[in-house]
């Protein structure tokens, strides 16, 4: 079998699809106003930015940042990816639905469909698909735009961001993320679509999320989205990526690219939950660079795909900026996550916190990759890095690749990692009141994660544990 | 007498492959009766309660045991609290991250029917009533799962698990060992509250200091893997001054077994 890797039994990839024909079984065929040919050549890059009238800069970054790419090639570190194959996947399907869709009923009715399949109750369903009792109507979230409107608040899908503000974008886009930092920010960057644009202006405190659920149509549920996000001085806000149906996308690659500015004594968060089928390679980058007591918050959360390669960054570039990263992988059968964090302390008094929390089933296998870098002369910086792996099981996998590097004598760094097994006594204890094992098992597991869900809202911590659920089953004989 | 009893017929386990523990326990607790099972250590007094709640490191080699007239051997520990028998344990685990609220919310929502899942009013107020039961503070129910707990408040949160779930069967493993007398009142009011006539317990222990605040209807005695004498209340004073040597004895044993020794007189 050519696709498989090398180690791996002969069977294995066939029993992983089985056993996940059940919780994927739902591709539904793909409606598409134009579709790129396969592979990534320099025509597909140029007829992106034809389709998408795009100013003429841009077309020349994305033509640049695609020799970057094949200049660059692949990293040679981290998983395997040599199953990989561009000349099979098309860089860019403009889907036909129409934008700005906030009511149930128009919800996609292929999402719609992916939550029946779940077996999800229809008012979780409406909830988790963001127009639920907190976005009950159109009328609601109108209310709220133009309320952010009026505060000068922009938030839109990446592509209608370009359009409507060159300028700006112009200024803050690949600033943060540029195509030369690595392989596949230079894929994105040559053939981005969709994702969110955001900019608040300064001072401004929003307390709703804002939720990428807003945007949700074709333009910022792309496999290429590329995010913006601009937090003037001392504006407050939590961004959260919401909708993680499990990919009613049925294409093997993702890669993002977020880029986050937080300029000075402002404060933002970023939630993300992802729930890729297990046939997508999910190699994203995510990163923000934070001013003088700015503060930036990452919460990422990663289910499903086959392997995914995230580490989001923060660099604290300014006196007593803070960053801070909640982390969580959870690697089933055939899965390597591949997960960290990187904080870089540039300046002096910038203090970091990583808390990672890793959960490995089956086959599968989770790494922690991380890196905390405190420069010279970035004096009294403190940092703590934690990771802590939970096995299911005896074939399960976990390790820990904690970089340190210090270069400034007055730092204070900790690090503390461990490893647990999912314990029998305890399963037969939650059993004996009540419990069945596979509900046991998941209740066990969503404990171990439960400081990281609590940081979520309350919507986005039932649909964490809803997706778990789903992973448990099946875990017990 | 089956009708409503907890039943124990001519039980044998061992541990999974290994050596033979349990060798024959009879024993009937009728629902609404409350009875002391007594015996010096390595009897096998912890493991016929592990086994009657489905401890899959003990393998069953013979006998039954009943609720309601009907064998459970055959079910999932879980199945088994569901049909109605609680276990509060020797060493009651720590579940990091999950507090006890929730999880009694799920417990009990798991003997329920899917649809018909406690509310949330009646839930906290079954809730609290077990909490002043046990002469606890309110704030005990968000804390997570016996983590950081003293061995006092285990045994504790053993007692407000049985009196928020309600089981028609506990057997109480070693409630009071390690607990000081304050403690030990507190966790025999606790017990006592959940007393009744659709309530049967079988109260293990080593020492006779509890039945003094939990008075049982019976107390059996067990030696060598199996009763070997029953008897009222007194039969645990009695132990208690004379050590188990003289039943042992009687029961055609030797004195004193391999790993085992009398209690201390006046523990």
């Amino acid at each position: 079998m050519a696709d498989m890797p090398q180690d791996a039994h002969p069977d294995a990839a066939k029993l992983a699809g089985l056993a996940h024909t059940e919780q994927y079984a739902y591709y539904m065929p793909e409606n598409y106003a134009f579709r790129s040919e396969k592979g990534l050549t320099r025509r597909v890059v140029e007829q992106i930015s034809y389709q998408k009238n795009e100013p003429e800069w841009m077309l020349k970054f994305r033509l640049r940042a695609l020799e970057i790419a094949e200049k660059k090639g692949r990293p040679k570190w981290g998983p395997d990816l040599s199953h990989l194959n561009f000349d099979d996947i098309y860089f860019y399907i403009r889907p036909q639905e129409e934008k700005g869709t906030n009511s149930w009923d128009d919800v996609p009715a292929e999402v719609r469909e992916t939550y029946r399949k779940l077996g999800i109750p229809e008012a979780e369903q409406r909830m988790l698909a963001g127009v639920g009792a907190q976005y009950e109507s159109e009328m609601v979230y109108h209310n709220l735009k133009e309320e952010w409107e009026k505060q000068g608040v922009i938030f839109l899908d990446s592509d209608t961001g370009l359009q409507q503000y060159p300028e700006l974008f112009k200024e803050h886009f690949a600033t943060v993320v540029p195509p030369e930092d690595n392989y596949f920010a230079a894929v994105n960057s040559a053939v981005w679509s969709g994702g969110s644009f955001v900019y608040v202006p300064a001072g401004v405190e929003i307390d709703v999320p804002l939720q990428a659920y807003f945007l949700i149509n074709a333009q910022s549920m792309g496999q290429f989205e590329r995010t913006l996000i601009i937090a003037e001085p001392g504006s407050r806000f939590h961004y959260i990526e919401g909708c993680t149906a499990p990919t009613y996308n049925s294409d093997s690659f993702h890669s993002g690219v977020i880029e986050i500015i937080v300029k000075e004594r402002a404060n933002v968060r970023y939630s993300t939950i992802q729930n890729w089928s297990h046939n997508v390679y999910n190699l994203v980058t995510q990163r923000a660079i934070v001013q003088r007591h700015g503060s930036m918050g990452w919460l990422d959360g990663n289910l499903g795909s086959k392997v995914t390669m995230k580490y989001p960054s923060t660099y604290l570039m300014g006196e007593h900026a803070h960053g801070e990263v909640l982390s969580i992988a959870f690697a089933t059968d055939g899965q390597h996550q591949d997960a960290g964090a990187k904080v870089i302390h540039a300046a002096p008094y910038t203090t970091s916190s990583v808390v990672s929390k890793s959960i490995s089933k089956g086959t599968g296998r989770s790494s922690y990759r991380g890196l905390v870098q405190i420069h010279e002369g970035a004096t009294n910086a403190r940092s703590n890095v934690e990771c802590d792996a939970l096995l299911l099981d005896d074939q399960a996998k976990t390790d820990t690749y904690p970089y340190i590097e210090i270069n400034e004598k007055t730092a204070h760094v900790g690090h503390e990692a461990t490893v647990s097994k999912l314990n029998d006594e305890q399963i037969f204890y939650l059993q004996s009141r009540g419990l069945p094992a596979d509900a046991a098992m998941a209740l066990i597991v969503r404990g171990f994660l439960d400081p990281v869900a609590k940081e979520l809202p309350l919507e986005y911590a039932v649909e964490l544990n809803r997706l778990i659920e789903l992973e448990m089953e099946g875990s017990v004989g | 007498m089956s009708e409503h009893s907890l039943e124990i017929r001519d039980l044998h386990a061992r541990v999974a492959d290994g050596e033979a523990i349990l060798n024959g326990v009879n024993l009937v607790v009728p629902r609404g009766e409350v009875h002391a099972l007594m015996g010096p250590n390595g009897s096998g007094k912890s493991t016929l309660a592990k086994v009657m709640a489905g401890d899959p490191q003990y393998e069953i080699t013979g006998g039954d045991v009943l609720i309601d007239g009907e064998s459970i051997l055959a079910l999932e520990p879980d199945e088994r609290a569901r049909a109605g028998l609680y276990l509060a344990f020797q060493y009651p685990v720590e579940v990091p991250g999950v507090s006890i609220a929730n999880f009694l919310r799920l417990a009990l929502n798991a003997r329920r029917e899917e649809g018909d899942e406690i509310g949330v009013m009646e839930f906290y107020a079954r809730l609290q009533r077990a909490v002043k039961a046990l002469d606890w503070d309110e704030s005990i129910i968000e804390r997570n799962l016996h983590e950081g707990f003293s061995g006092g408040e285990k045994k504790r949160s053993e007692i407000l698990q049985l009196l928020v779930l309600e089981p028609s069967y506990a057997i109480l493993d070693e409630t009071d060992s390690g607990l000081d007398v304050d403690a030990l009142k507190v966790v025999a009011k606790g017990v006592n509250a959940a007393r009744g006539p659709e309530f049967g317990a079988l109260v293990i222990t080593h020492y006779q200091r509890l039945l003094n605040y939990i008075v049982p209807d019976k107390v059996h005695v067990m030696a060598a893997g199996r009763i070997v004498k029953e008897g009222s209340k007194e039969l645990a004073m009695e132990l208690d001054t004379r050590g188990y040597d003289w039943v042992r004895v009687e029961a055609g044993l030797n004195p004193v077994g391999d790993d085992e020794h009398a209690p201390r007189v006046g523990a």
